[in-house]
């Protein structure tokens, strides 16, 4: 029962690690770029979706949704003007470049007065309620992660699969040129991309809110998604989710049956030996250049 | 302007290209030579810093600005050196013997770590040095018997064999010594045909192997050098601090490595030291600002994050090469005057390709 118990606190930490992650793998599969400022992004939602409930006063629904457009937004402008001007260039000037853009979020939400420094809480309906389901005690803030975290990953793996979105996202991010030449517009794609990543970012900040509180370095919690998209392959939207399943749980289990440290550090342990064993993860494709 | 005459094939491969280099070089060593003379302490003690930083971010830039393998994990190799130092130090064992004993030591972590390297590629690399940092930072302060934990761990002075270094002044011509000698390895290492080998890896891993490279001993060697050097430059970050903690060996460390090479300019041996500076000058510039600035603005907890995020990002924007490449234009600028044009450095219009492919 108590194995079952850590397992499910696993699987919901494991889906905010997922959420992230999907995040990470949404702009690699379209830009092939990797973006260090998700977590920032993430944290910038958290506050964004606070302050419409604390301080503009916000319905809860109207709240996540005002925050979700406004984080879109956000992404989307934050391609256009940071992003764009370096278009085609090496992939590691941009990851660079998020390292920076996650450097200021960081810094301006600390600078912002009385608020940036504290911790808070998000005022959400499902507060603290739990269910007792056959003997397991079940957070009811887990279970929305858990749900949100599913339904979320069946509509990206839709858009990705099914739309003509989907397909010229994936056309840009393995050749822009070739993109270009066959008429898809890469520039707004790109921005697209970036837009429903910090969409994805926010309700990510917006599910682990509850959980760990808002504050300015709740984004580091990022560092912890990029070993899930790892293990999952990068490249796979379901393979994300995988990947932070999986670390969820390891941490969770190393947490509870190994001794202190090793909760911290079982992610990097996870992420090293699937490096080693299968580089291309769980889900990931397989691709060799043929010269 | 000035005509470089070649007569000779050694010309192409010379440290010192012509007569400017000779004089200006000789000129730095001297200033560098008389500087506790002419600086109070506390800017010698800056200066202590640069050399130090400059020694790591020669390691650096030897893997991320000439082999093109990004490590984000590269204070762990910081740490690997600062604790050996430390404790070998703390044992009685004179300076020269432990700083080879720290950098070896790094260098065969660097080993380890670089095994990966050979199996993946670009960010996946990225995720396998960042996950080593982090195990390891961990490992620094969980091994309490060797590192003193997060209680942290005092380190006594250097001992060149009964000659104590115990004022900043001699450490401080020790780190310049030191600087001196790798700056000249690792300039040496860059004409031989390893460091040949090394460039040729970065610009094409393909074109590389087709020309009888073997791409996993030249990543695997760059990896020990690089982690090599980051020892030493710890071993000395170690006796200059004094005292040593975990956290001072952190993903944000690594960062500010990182940030240090690609502000400086990535694949100059220049942008080293440019970006040492930065990275010393920067805070004391910010601290300097801040009585100019609204209260609110200027005792902001986030405002020296805020500041270094937004310059790497105007960097990656506007000056790829980093202050060598701005530096490299304002020379040109002067060496050409008045018949520089705006479109001399202008940045190739370029599309990305997969990298998945490499």
């Amino acid at each position: 029962m108590q194995f079952l118990q850590l397992v499910i606190a696993g699987v919901a930490q494991g889906c905010i690690y997922g959420l992230i992650a999907l995040g990470f793998v949404l702009i690699y599969k379209a830009t092939e770029t990797v973006s260090f400022a998700q977590g920032d992004l993430m944290m910038l939602g958290a506050f964004c979706g606070l302050g419409s409930m604390t301080f503009l006063g916000f319905p809860f629904w109207i709240a996540v949704i005002a925050t979700i457009a406004a984080m879109a937004g956000f992404g989307f402008l934050a391609e256009r003007v940071v992003i764009r001007p370096i278009l085609g260039q090496p992939a590691f000037s941009i990851v660079m470049l998020t390292i920076g853009v996650g450097y200021v979020l960081r810094g301006l939400i600390t600078m912002v007065p009385n608020i940036g420094t504290e911790t808070h809480m998000l005022p959400v309906p499902y507060k603290d309620q739990v269910a007792h389901w056959g003997g397991l005690v079940l957070n009811i803030e887990q279970m929305v992660v858990i749900a949100a975290t599913a339904l979320l990953c069946v509509a990206l793996f839709a858009l990705f699969k099914y739309s003509k979105l989907g397909i010229a996202m994936q056309a840009s991010s393995q050749n822009q040129l070739a993109a270009y030449y066959m008429g898809i517009p890469v520039q707004r794609l790109n921005g697209l991309v970036w837009a429903l990543a910090a969409a994805v970012a926010a309700i990510a900040g917006l599910l682990l809110a509850p959980i760990t509180f808002v504050h300015a370095n709740m984004g580091f919690i990022g560092l912890k998604a990029f070993p899930a998209a790892v293990v999952g392959g990068f490249t796979s939207l379901p393979g994300a989710i995988v990947g932070g399943l999986v670390i969820g749980v390891v941490e969770s289990l190393s947490g509870f049956y190994l001794p202190p440290g090793f909760k911290d550090v079982a992610a990097y342990v996870v992420v090293l030996i699937m490096l080693m064993v299968k580089p291309n993860g769980l889900f990931g494709e397989k691709l060799r250049k043929k010269v | 302007m000035r005509f470089l005459f070649k007569t000779d094939y050694a010309q192409d491969i010379r440290l010192a290209k012509h007569g400017g280099h000779v004089f200006w070089y000789s000129l730095l060593i001297l200033a560098l030579a008389a500087a506790p003379w002419i600086f109070e302490e506390y800017w010698l003690a800056q200066l202590t810093f640069v050399l130090i930083y400059g020694i790591v971010g020669l390691g650096l830039m030897l893997l991320a600005g000439f082999t093109g393998l990004f490590s984000l994990g590269h204070a762990a190799f910081l740490g690997v050196g600062a604790y050996t130092q430390a404790v070998l130090t703390n044992m009685g064992w004179p300076f020269p013997v432990a700083l080879f004993v720290a950098g070896g030591l790094s260098a065969a972590t660097g080993v380890v770590v670089g095994l990966p390297a050979l199996r993946v590629k670009g960010i996946y690399l990225g995720m396998a040095t960042l996950s080593f940092g982090f195990i390891l930072e961990e490992v620094f302060a969980r091994w309490e018997s060797v590192t003193g934990g997060n209680a942290g761990l005092n380190v006594k002075p250097p001992d060149l064999f009964g000659w104590i270094v115990d004022s900043p002044t001699k450490f401080y011509f020790l780190c310049l010594v030191i600087t001196v000698a790798t700056t000249l390895g690792v300039l040496n290492l860059l004409r031989s045909p390893t460091g040949r080998a090394f460039v040729a890896i970065r610009d094409s891993e393909i074109s590389a192997q087709s020309m009888g490279i073997h791409l996993a001993r030249y990543k695997t060697m760059s990896f020990a050098i690089s982690a090599a050097l980051a020892g030493i430059g710890g071993a000395l970050y170690a006796h200059n601090i004094r005292f040593l903690s975990p956290d001072q060996f952190n993903i944000i460390q690594s960062i500010d490595l990182l940030l240090m090479v690609v502000i400086g300019g990535l694949g100059s041996i220049h942008g080293v030291f440019f970006g040492a500076i930065f990275l010393i000058t920067m805070p004391q510039l910010i601290s300097a600002t801040k009585d100019w600035l609204p209260a609110v603005v200027a005792d902001a907890p986030g405002l020296k994050s805020a500041i270094y995020g937004a310059v790497l990002v105007a960097f990656v924007m506007f000056e790829p090469m980093g202050l060598y490449g701005r530096w490299l234009k304002v020379r040109t600028f002067f060496q050409l005057f008045p018949f520089y044009r705006k479109g001399m450095f202008k940045r190739q219009k370029a599309f990305q390709k997969s990298d998945r492919l490499k």
